[in-house]
């Protein structure tokens, strides 16, 4: 029955009337109350836009936009000479940020990549392939790895991973950006497998059997069938990983070897923009230009991971909307 | 009739077995690393261990500090944390309609739990150090007390970070209560709000709960976002002060100082310590610790929310 009802029904006295009134506006405080404490995820969301902006932007007093790019710098020889450097302690300081953006797909992409093999994989052997019971028990396994702090797995990394394949690659520098990759692909190998999970787990069962019944073996259905069903959930699960790797600060950090290296080497150091502003914002003195550039590029990693994680939700609507049979 | 079997699909079975090593050996690995830490650092942990302050420079003695820091920042994010999701998920679940407007809000939760943990660290330093601590400090004529990096503001910035933990999970646990318990509810005559006090809230309770530890977990693990908000590499004393009502005095957690943390004592002994081999015993020990501690609290919430299925189940 609907409350409106019931109060039109309610006796007609005096007091009834005061009692009703002083309910309803008790109710309406208290939903009033709880609509401000709802909208707070959508009001932190704006206040970190804003407080990111409003910092970061005023590096752009200083340092032009171009500045974020490259610096034509003259050489002793009097000629031009444009470089991409990271620099912002030195005496000439350069800007650049493209070093670190190098730095951050060199080890973010290969991540991906491991873990799209991985995590797709994972996710098709626990929806499709694992018996019922295992899984039951496979699931919540998956949840407690996704749970390691990612400040453990750099420590995995760096004390056990970077001598591993610095025994069996033999790289130019210790830590590089594979090692880092390697870290990350830890963390978001769970990501991509339980959400291929549940993409591959919303196929409708009549799929399956209707390939069955065609006489289609199992990966021919997995392959041909429940696969390609799911694209968009998968999809969208890749996406949200690779933002995730975009976004990761401690395993870079600890693992990528931090010298801004512009190179496409993959066993070279590499710094990424995450672990720049986890190593220089301690040091930095408030309100120089090197601060302001840090809030920078905390807009640029800001943005880029906002933008991913928009697509990937807006995938995944689409895809429970499709689903809803 | 002869049947004719099905044919034999070779390439298939190998790649489902590809799938299905893959899947093994991701596991085996994972357990191997584990395995390693645990048999390294269980030589050091002893009582000691957990309780001692580092002595000779980092390069001996326990992480009684860091662990006290970890329990008082996490302690005071839940107290900020859950009566906000909770409040936030009731509003969602029972009193807004499936609007725009809620659209907006729902994508928004998903978008802060996708940001990237060392924002939230900016976020904390120009938001709560700059902007409301500053402020603070004008207003209250404290000087230089709130403006600068502490404990509080960390435990703040990790209550933004955990928030769309707690909400998600507490609206979970809303969504499976039935709908005809309300019906039930509101045929007695009670108004929504004793509705969802009498009759939801109590229902929900364990899936509160596990949203509740899992965000404990998450923030205990957390490094990047407090490396600028009051983390500390070594403190001499612990950031409790004495709270005097009258003569009588409590000793309370300080939340105007710097904190030592684990994760990020973990970080800073593997990354900056003054003789990284000689440590590295102490580095496994914490390392241990600090799995140990977010296993307990996931495995917890685990069986917390298969219960509360469970039951669920049989409504």
């Amino acid at each position: 029955m609907e409350e409106k009802d019931f109060y039109t029904k309610a006796p007609n006295s005096k007091y009834a009337k005061k009692i009703k009134k002083f309910t309803r506006v008790k109710e309406s405080a208290i939903k009033f109350f709880f609509a401000i404490n709802g909208t707070m995820a959508l009001i932190f969301i704006i206040l970190i836009f804003i407080f990111l902006f409003k910092e970061g932007l005023r590096a752009l007093d200083h340092i032009g936009l171009l500045d974020f790019l490259y610096l034509d710098r003259t050489n002793p020889s009097g000629g031009i000479e444009r470089v991409f450097q990271w620099y912002p302690t030195s005496e000439e300081p350069r800007y650049s940020l493209i070093p670190l953006l190098i730095g951050t797909f060199l080890t973010a992409f290969p991540a991906t990549l491991i873990s799209t093999l991985l995590g797709v994989g994972a996710g098709i052997y626990l929806s499709e392939v694992a018996n019922p019971k295992i899984k039951e028990f496979l699931k919540p396994m998956i949840e407690l790895f996704a749970g390691i702090p990612t400040v453990v797995l750099g420590f995995i990394m760096l004390v056990i991973g970077a001598s591993f394949f610095n025994d069996l690659l033999n790289p130019a520098n210790r830590l590089n950006a594979f090692v880092a990759a390697i870290g990350l692909s830890f963390v978001i190998v769970p990501i991509i497998a339980s959400l291929t999970e549940d993409a591959l787990h919303s196929i409708p069962n009549e799929l399956r059997m209707a390939s069955y019944g065609l006489g289609a073996t199992k990966w021919q259905t997995i392959s041909k069938v429940i696969l390609p069903a799911a694209f968009s959930g998968v999809s969208a699960s890749i996406i949200l990983g690779f933002g995730r790797a975009i976004g990761e600060t401690m395993i870079v950090l600890m693992c990528a070897g931090n010298a801004a290296n512009l190179t496409s080497n993959i066993f070279l150091s590499v710094r990424t923009m995450t672990a720049t502003i986890a190593a220089e914002m301690g040091e930095v003195s408030q309100g120089s230009d090197h601060y302001y550039s840090l809030f920078f590029i905390g807009i640029v990693l800001f943005t880029i991971t906002f933008i991913l994680n928009l697509i990937a939700e807006i995938i995944i609507n689409k895809m429970r909307k499709k689903n809803t049979f | 009739m002869e049947i004719k079997k099905r044919k034999k699909d070779i390439s298939g079975t190998i790649s489902l077995g590809v799938v299905r090593l893959m899947f093994f050996s991701l596991a085996f690995i994972l357990i191997l690393l584990l395995g390693k830490i645990f048999i390294e650092g269980i030589g050091v942990i002893s009582l000691e261990f957990l309780l001692d302050s580092p002595k000779d420079n980092m390069t001996a003695g326990g992480i009684g500090p860091a662990i006290f820091g970890t329990v008082a920042v996490t302690l005071l994010m839940i107290l900020f944390t859950v009566p906000l999701g909770v409040f936030s998920a009731i509003y969602l679940n029972e009193y807004a309609k499936d609007t725009f407007f809620t659209r907006i809000i729902r994508t928004s939760i998903n978008n802060l739990a996708g940001v990237p943990s060392i924002v939230f660290g900016l976020f904390g330093l120009g938001f709560f150090i700059l902007f409301i601590g500053k402020n603070l400090d004008e207003v209250l004529q404290t000087g230089l007390l709130f403006g600068q990096p502490a404990l509080l503001w960390a435990s703040a910035t990790l209550a933004v970070l955990v928030l769309p933990i707690v909400i998600v999970s507490t609206l979970e646990a809303l969504n499976s209560v039935p709908k005809s318990h309300r019906d039930a509810s509101y045929g007695l005559g009670a108004t929504k709000w004793q509705t969802i006090r009498n009759v939801v809230l109590p229902q929900a309770r364990p899936g509160i709960l596990t949203g509740t530890i899992l965000a404990i977990s998450r923030g205990a693990g957390e490094t990047a976002p407090i490396l600028f908000l009051g983390a500390a590499f070594f403190l001499p004393n612990l950031p409790i002060a004495d709270l005097c009502i009258g003569d009588y005095c409590i000793p309370m957690i300080n939340p105007t100082e710097q904190f030592m943390y684990l994760a990020y004592h973990i970080f800073i002994m593997a990354t900056q310590s003054a003789n990284p081999t000689k440590t590295l015993p102490l580095q496994y020990g914490s390392t241990l610790v600090l799995i140990a501690l977010t296993f307990l609290l996931n495995i917890t919430a685990i069986i917390f929310r298969y219960r509360f299925r469970k039951i669920l189940g049989r409504l």
